[in-house]
């Protein structure tokens, strides 16, 4: 690994001005890009790290919101979100082993996008609002593809703000040996609409299946899904599985999740 | 170079570092606290498994200066005060829940967290929470068998 300057700031302010260095990047838990560094496919001239800046750490309810610190470990998600939203805590309890969950943090997960990670099918389908230093997105406008985000050069995500939905279910078929998705399916219902993400499957990374929301928003049963597949065109094609076999597995998930929510 | 300061095993204890320094390497190379063992060092084995400020966390995935003013506890930290072995070694050597020793430390380092949490794990449980500590030996049998046997022991004396 290529050596760097460090910042370990405590507040939000010193942290953004310390990433208009150029060449700086943020450092969360570590879990991605320091494995990362160590293959030297990112050699950043300054790490700034924000696991000591208190402000974004931590979960907090209100407004029907359930809102997520930008620094919070996903052990921590998995502790404080049970109550308020279920399927995200055990989504988040779910995340590769109990050291990866006590280090890896939700704004690490989006920021790099991986398109084989949990958390993008959970801020997808939620319909989640990602908060940064500099403006609110939606999720909507957050993904643009495999490891790629709306977010600009130094852009810090402070929080994401997820609508607790009435019902919601992240089923994932875990890769055995990573323990990424190999596809996972989360769906989520408010009221009458109905929201399907799929992480695990797509060259384009997360993505929304449209045709299985308009059919469980009109019927939310594992039956309003028949006859519905995704194609395999754009699917992932690796080793471990076929594009038509991640199609056909996005459709089992998802089914299995609208049984579960 | 920087310095970095932390408590290791109950000792304060502080030293060089340049930003790239792991917490692993400044265990064994700066503190020679050798039980700590590194396998992968990709993030997988968890055979560098150590407690920063009560938590699992493997050592390889983190810096030196990440952990400035952090309460660390490695494998050396495990033994009771006069040096013989402590309740979970104790149970590892008693139930074999060892062969070559290799992913030993980041095991015994992972039950103890676990225990922390839960002092009564099911099979389940357990299996599920070694899940990111890798043993190339035993078929994880006797390890299982181990933490149980460990937390009994707990149980019984707390
Ligand atoms: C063994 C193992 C198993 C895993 N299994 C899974 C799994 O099953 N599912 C899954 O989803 N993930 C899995 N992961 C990935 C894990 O969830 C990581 O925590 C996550 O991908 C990155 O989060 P981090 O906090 O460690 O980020 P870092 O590694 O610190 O950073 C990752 C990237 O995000 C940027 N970044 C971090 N925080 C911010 C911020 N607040 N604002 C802007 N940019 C930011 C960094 O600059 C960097 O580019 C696994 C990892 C390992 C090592
Ligand atoms: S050496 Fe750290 S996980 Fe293998
Ligand atoms: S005892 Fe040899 S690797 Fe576990």
């Amino acid at each position: 690994m290529y050596d760097f300057e460090f910042e370990r700031p405590a507040t939000v302010a010193d942290a953004v001005a310390a990433l208009r260095t150029e060449g700086a990047q943020v450092l969360a838990g570590g879990q991605t890009i320091i494995p990362t560094m160590k293959n030297r496919l990112a050699q950043p001239v300054k790490l700034v790290s924000v696991g000591g800046i208190a402000d974004m750490s931590g979960v907090s309810v209100g407004d029907g919101c359930l809102t997520v610190g930008a620094a919070t470990c996903h052990a921590d998600v998995a502790a404080a979100a049970a109550g308020a939203y279920p399927a995200l805590a055990s989504l988040a309890a779910n995340i590769g082993d109990p050291a990866v969950r006590n280090r890896g943090t939700i704004g690490g997960s989006i920021a790099n996008d991986d398109p084989a990670s949990c958390y993008p099918a959970a801020v997808l389908a939620s319909g989640a609002d990602i908060i940064t230093d500099r403006r609110r997105l939606a999720a909507d406008d957050f993904f643009l593809g495999m490891f790629e985000t709306a977010l600009e050069e130094g852009e810090l995500i402070l929080e994401v703000s997820f609508p607790i939905p009435d019902a919601a279910s992240y089923q994932k078929f875990e890769q055995p040996a990573s323990r990424f998705a190999l596809v996972g399916a989360f769906v989520a219902r408010s009221g009458g609409l109905v929201r399907v993400a799929i992480t695990g499957a797509s060259d384009s990374g997360v993505f929304r299946w449209r045709e299985a929301e308009a059919a469980l928003s009109d019927d939310f049963s594992r039956s309003s899904l028949n006859g519905l597949a995704l194609s395999p065109e754009g699917m992932i094609s690796d080793i471990h599985g076929t594009p038509e076999y991640r199609a056909h597995l996005a459709g089992v998930l998802t089914a299995r999740a609208v049984e579960a929510a | 170079m920087p310095n970095v300061s932390m408590t290791v095993n109950g000792r304060n204890v502080s030293g060089e570092i340049e930003g790239r320094t792991l917490l692993s390497e400044f265990i064994r190379d700066t503190l020679q606290l050798t039980g700590t063992h590194v396998g992968c060092d990709t993030s997988q084995c968890g055979a560098c498994v150590v407690h920063a400020d009560g938590r699992a966390v493997k050592s390889c995935t983190m810096f030196a200066w990440e952990a400035e003013g952090a309460d660390i506890v490695s494998i050396e930290g495990m033994a009771n005060a006069d040096g013989s072995l402590g309740v979970i070694q104790q149970a590892f050597q008693d139930n074999h829940g060892l062969q070559c020793g290799f992913c030993t430390p980041g095991m015994v380092m992972s039950a103890a967290a676990l225990l922390q949490d839960n002092p009564d794990p099911s099979e389940a449980e357990i299996r599920d929470y070694l899940e990111g500590n890798i043993c190339r030996c035993t078929g994880y049998h006797n390890i299982v068998k181990a933490i149980q046997a460990a937390a009994g022991s707990l149980r019984a004396a707390a």
